[in-house]
């Protein structure tokens, strides 16, 4: 399961988006600080879930490690390695051991090709297999997804929802890399669906000693297949523990009003339930509140929090929060 | 009892309905257009006409004079009438045809080569490249095409020399004729194909290929620019029937491909001076002209239907 | 009493370039005053079909309402023409959809889009019309609502959105509401601002709720009655005591078991509904849920199970008895 070796790790790391404005020079007005800030660090055979409500940050996180869009500042470690200064050839070797699975299966498959070539390209990319040996592993990835070999040379549209997943998850394990970024591979799949899909990236998981991030916003799926999970808001890690720790004994005010939105199936729980209902929209990344970020919105919020940033603290148990409060 | 778990054996999993790839899903569609296939049938009909007409008339007829049959009307030995100079209008419109579809068909393919190029980088690499690029085909666009046709035709002629292509020799001016009219009509393309990258570019399969660590050229041949062939073919298609009548007005000007070698826009030319007194001079050029443009866009019109990319999003 | 609604074997077709597609196949409940209904299902299961029908917002064609009636205080809605279903629609019956931003139109202010229904409906005059929209707009909890009144709907967040589209369909206090996946777009701590203020509202005003969504969570809390839905047929209908503790047909069941909770940790994998979704051009005969089933026999095959009771309020459309695994 889970070893003791940080694989990935990062620190203090930042992604802005500029906002210009101008007609025939651009001038930087402001900025959207899409993520302000992270430090994780992610164990090799681990899988880390990310969670956060949109506009948190969380899947430009995830495209900021896996340097899609380069780091403001900050740095991404990845196996020893500094990503954020690798440029051109070794970035583009480094791929190889990092990939990712993307939310919409109708968006992250290019219409025009076959999934043979979909599921080649990292093979082709990095000069991995050519000829028969590449028929071959294609056929292999696609018998681990579940997929029948035969459809090799259909197109995407003729696959559903699901079937289209998979054939990203396939993609993804071509070049046999280490850490996988699944950015919400489940929320536009049907309910029967997802469970087909958790499942398969489990066992892949256990047959390959793969590391994920699980990117998402359904608690309850995020709850069963992760092992530590952070909780993300407007561009910063508000907590992060032990799955069990952080459902069970939530610090951070942010996660213990989303642990008590999320519905659960039983009528019986459900009746018993004490909700706590947040005032107001979440506010904007371009200009967040001084302080803490969530102070606007917090049920105890005190003086300090909306003039101070909080600290990062660890209160035991590999558990850390971000807040004033004791 | 609990339901069924996946296992490592793979479960059949069922394709409704039976593969269609992309290009039959386009054939489907533009079948559906009557004047699309009105169209195929115009033009595979003139194509015939200068092809299959060549094996009955040979250059040689194209070209002969005979002063005694001048300005004559359609008659049986010649059914489209004769010119000023007795040659016969029918093996004209033969031989004129092929070079001016010839024209039209590679001054596009000009054309399309600098625009999508063009646009290809300018939309897939942006900041100052793209500035650069598209402040030149604006200046481009803002240039009258006739004058730079006129410049280009007054100074490029006579500086080619004549070659052969299939049996036919062809003079050097047809070939300033292709480059001139190829350089000048690039623009439209570069700004529809730019326009497309730049949107394509966000898409989240360009996404997955750099995530994948493909490289830039690889993503922009085998990404990009197949997911654009909708707007080249239908843009390239119209731009045959452009470049078929920017021959014809250019030869109207007389800069075009000179006589004795006919096109059909110099044989109007030629009928200017004729225009009440013997109409069947510009009348059958004029016609074809008229019908392979025609042609061409009712086919141009199918084919835009035919490749709406969203077509791809229904399974058909 | 008789009841507010009453649903009878509504069957509603679409007829494609591809085939006939049988989004709802003969459905039927009603609907009492006060009550809370929730219709559960996957995405093609017809669920939204099935009350765009009642709301007579199907599109002829390619649509079709090809059997059925929908009585609504006694009267067969589907036998009313178009201006009598309009007096009927945001006055007696209202809905709510899942994209307000498609709902809303971009270019009028969110205010005047309330009005409009008062003006409409209740014959109100501009001015109290205006005066009452602004009250709605409070009761849903959009703060500074006079303000708020004259903003268009891009101005508004997505969840602001949504409560002004629930303003829109209370503002005549219609008797039913149907709400069609309306927080499946937004996210959680929204989503639950919602659902809160539909309760508050709903006991306040005393309407009929039929909430339809995907999501089990919703309708444990929410539900009052609740009807399961899979091909377009109904296939368990009961209390939410009944279907969530005593579940005994077949796909909810799996559907149950393949859902994670929050609140606790369960070492077992998801269970998995194996097959595909179904195809609504071409249902097999039998049962349309046999192809997936664990437990499927013959008959299952052959003839489509009713809803037939098996306990008080409880239906379920299925030949087998899951507690034993044996025929009915």
């Amino acid at each position: 399961m889970r070893g003791n070796q940080v694989l990935v790790k990062t620190e203090s790391l930042k992604k802005h988006f500029p906002i210009t404005r101008g007609i025939i020079f651009q001038q930087q007005v402001g900025s959207v600080r899409a993520v302000d800030g992270v430090t994780l660090h992610i164990y090799r055979g681990e899988t880390l879930g990310l969670v956060g409500e949109s506009g948190c940050g969380k899947t430009t996180a995830g495209c900021t490690i896996l340097q899609l869009y380069r780091p403001t500042s900050g740095r991404v470690i990845f196996d020893g390695t500094d990503l954020t200064i690798l440029k051109g050839e070794p970035l583009r070797d480094m791929r190889r051991r990092m990939q990712m699975i993307f939310q919409d299966p109708y968006a992250s498959l290019n219409p025009r090709m076959t999934i043979a070539r979909i599921i080649s390209e990292p093979l082709r990319a990095h000069k991995l297999t050519s000829g028969k040996e590449q028929v071959d592993r294609v056929q292999e990835l696609l018998r681990l997804v579940h997929l029948n070999p035969r459809f090799i040379n259909r197109y995407p549209h003729e696959f559903s929802g699901g079937q289209r997943q998979r054939i990203g998850v396939a993609r993804a394990l071509a070049s046999n890399p280490e850490f996988i970024v699944c950015d919400e591979p489940i929320s536009a799949l049907d309910v029967s669906i997802q469970a087909q899909i958790v499942n398969l990236l489990e066992d892949l998981q256990d047959k390959f000693g793969l590391t994920y991030m699980f990117i998402a916003h359904d608690l309850s799926m995020v709850r069963h297949i992760c092992d530590r999970v952070a909780v993300m808001y407007l561009g910063k890690i508000v907590e992060l523990a032990i799955k069990d720790e952080l459902y069970d004994h939530p610090l951070h005010p942010y996660t213990q009003a989303l642990m008590s939105a999320v519905p659960v199936p039983d009528p019986v729980v459900e009746r018993e339930r004490k909700r706590i209902i947040l005032e107001g929209d979440v506010p904007s990344p371009i200009d967040p509140p001084p302080g803490c970020r969530f102070s606007t919105r917090c049920p105890v919020a005190r003086e300090e929090c909306f003039h101070q940033v909080p600290p990062w603290r660890d209160v035991g148990g590999d558990h850390f929060v971000a807040c004033h409060e004791d | 009892m609990t339901t069924t778990e996946v296992t490592w054996e793979f479960f059949e999993e069922q394709i409704e309905r039976p593969p269609l790839t992309p290009a039959q899903v386009a054939w489907r569609r533009f079948r559906r257009h009557k004047m699309a296939l009105v169209g195929v049938g115009l033009l595979i009909a003139i194509f015939l006409y200068v092809t299959v007409g060549a094996f009955f008339y040979s250059e040689a007829d194209a070209n002969r004079t005979d002063l005694s049959i001048t300005l004559s009307p359609p008659s049986p030995d010649h059914p489209l009438g004769t010119d000023g100079t007795g040659r016969c209008i029918l093996a004209r419109t033969i031989y004129g045809g092929q070079i001016s579809v010839l024209i039209g068909l590679f001054a596009v393919i000009v054309s399309v080569t600098v625009g999508v190029l063009i646009g290809a980088i300018s939309g897939y690499y942006g900041g100052h490249i793209d500035a650069i690029l598209m402040r030149f085909t604006e200046a481009m666009f803002n240039i009258p095409q006739l004058f730079l046709l006129i410049l280009l035709a007054k100074f490029l002629s006579g500086k080619i020399p004549t070659f052969k292509l299939l049996g036919r020799s062809f003079s050097g001016s047809v070939i300033v004729i292709i480059g001139v009219i190829g350089l000048t009509s690039w623009m439209y393309l570069a700004r529809i194909v730019r326009a497309n990258f730049l949107s394509l570019k966000e898409q989240e399969f360009v996404t997955a290929a750099r995530c994948i660590g493909s490289r830039n050229f690889s993503i922009i041949f085998e990404h990009i620019l197949p997911n654009s062939v909708a707007p080249i073919v239908v843009a390239a298609t119209l731009g045959v029937a452009s470049a078929i009548i920017n021959e014809a007005y250019v030869s109207f000007l007389g800069l075009g491909v000179q006589p004795p070698t006919a096109t059909w826009g110099n044989m109007l030319d030629q009928a200017y001076h004729h225009l009440d007194s013997e109409p069947w001079m510009w009348f059958f050029p004029g016609m074809l002209i008229l019908l392979t443009v025609l042609g061409i866009n009712f086919v141009g019109d199918g084919l835009r239907d035919a490749l709406d990319p969203r077509a791809l999003t229904q399974t058909e | 009493m008789a009841p507010l609604l009453e649903v009878q074997d509504l069957t509603t077709r679409f007829y494609t370039l591809d085939g006939i597609v049988h989004a709802v196949n003969g459905i039927s409940y009603t609907v009492e005053e006060g009550d809370t209904l929730g219709i559960v299902g996957e995405s093609g299961c017809g669920k939204s079909v099935s009350v765009l029908s009642v709301m007579g917002l199907i599109p002829e064609p390619p649509g079709k309402i090809a059997a059925g009636q929908v009585l609504y205080k006694g009267q067969d809605l589907l036998q009313l023409d178009r201006k009598q279903m309009e007096r009927i629609r945001g006055k007696e019956i209202a809905m709510v959809f899942q994209d307000p931003m498609t709902s809303l139109n971009p270019v009028l202010t969110i205010g005047r889009q309330i009005s409009e229904s008062l003006i409409v409906h209740l014959g109100m005059g501009q001015e109290e019309a205006r005066r009452r929209s602004v009250e709605l707009l409070d009761m849903v909890g959009i703060p500074q609502a006079v303000d708020r009144y004259s903003d268009y709907p891009h101005q508004f967040s997505g969840g602001m959105r949504q409560r002004a589209m629930i303003a829109m369909a209370l503002a005549c206090s219609p008797n039913i509401f149907i709400a069609d996946e309306p927080t499946t777009a937004l996210d959680v701590t929204i989503q639950a601002q919602i659902i809160d203020l539909v309760k508050t509202l709903r006991d306040q005003l005393g309407m009929a709720v039929i909430w339809i969504t995907h999501d089990l969570g919703i309708i444990a809390g929410l539900a009052e009655k609740v009807l399961v839905m899979y091909a377009g047929f109904f296939v368990e209908r009961g209390s939410v005591d009944d279907i969530y503790g005593d579940p005994r047909h077949p796909y909810t069941l799996a559907l149950l078991k393949s859902v994670p909770r929050v609140d606790r940790t369960s070492k077992e994998r998801l269970a998995v509904i194996s097959g595909l979704p179904p195809d609504l051009l071409g249902l097999p005969p039998g049962c349309p849920f046999a192809p997936r089933c664990t437990y499927a026999v013959e008959q299952c095959r052959k003839e489509n199970p009713c809803l037939e009771p098996i306990g008080f309020g409880h239906e379920i459309a299925c030949w087998v008895d899951v507690t034993t695994g044996r025929e009915r």
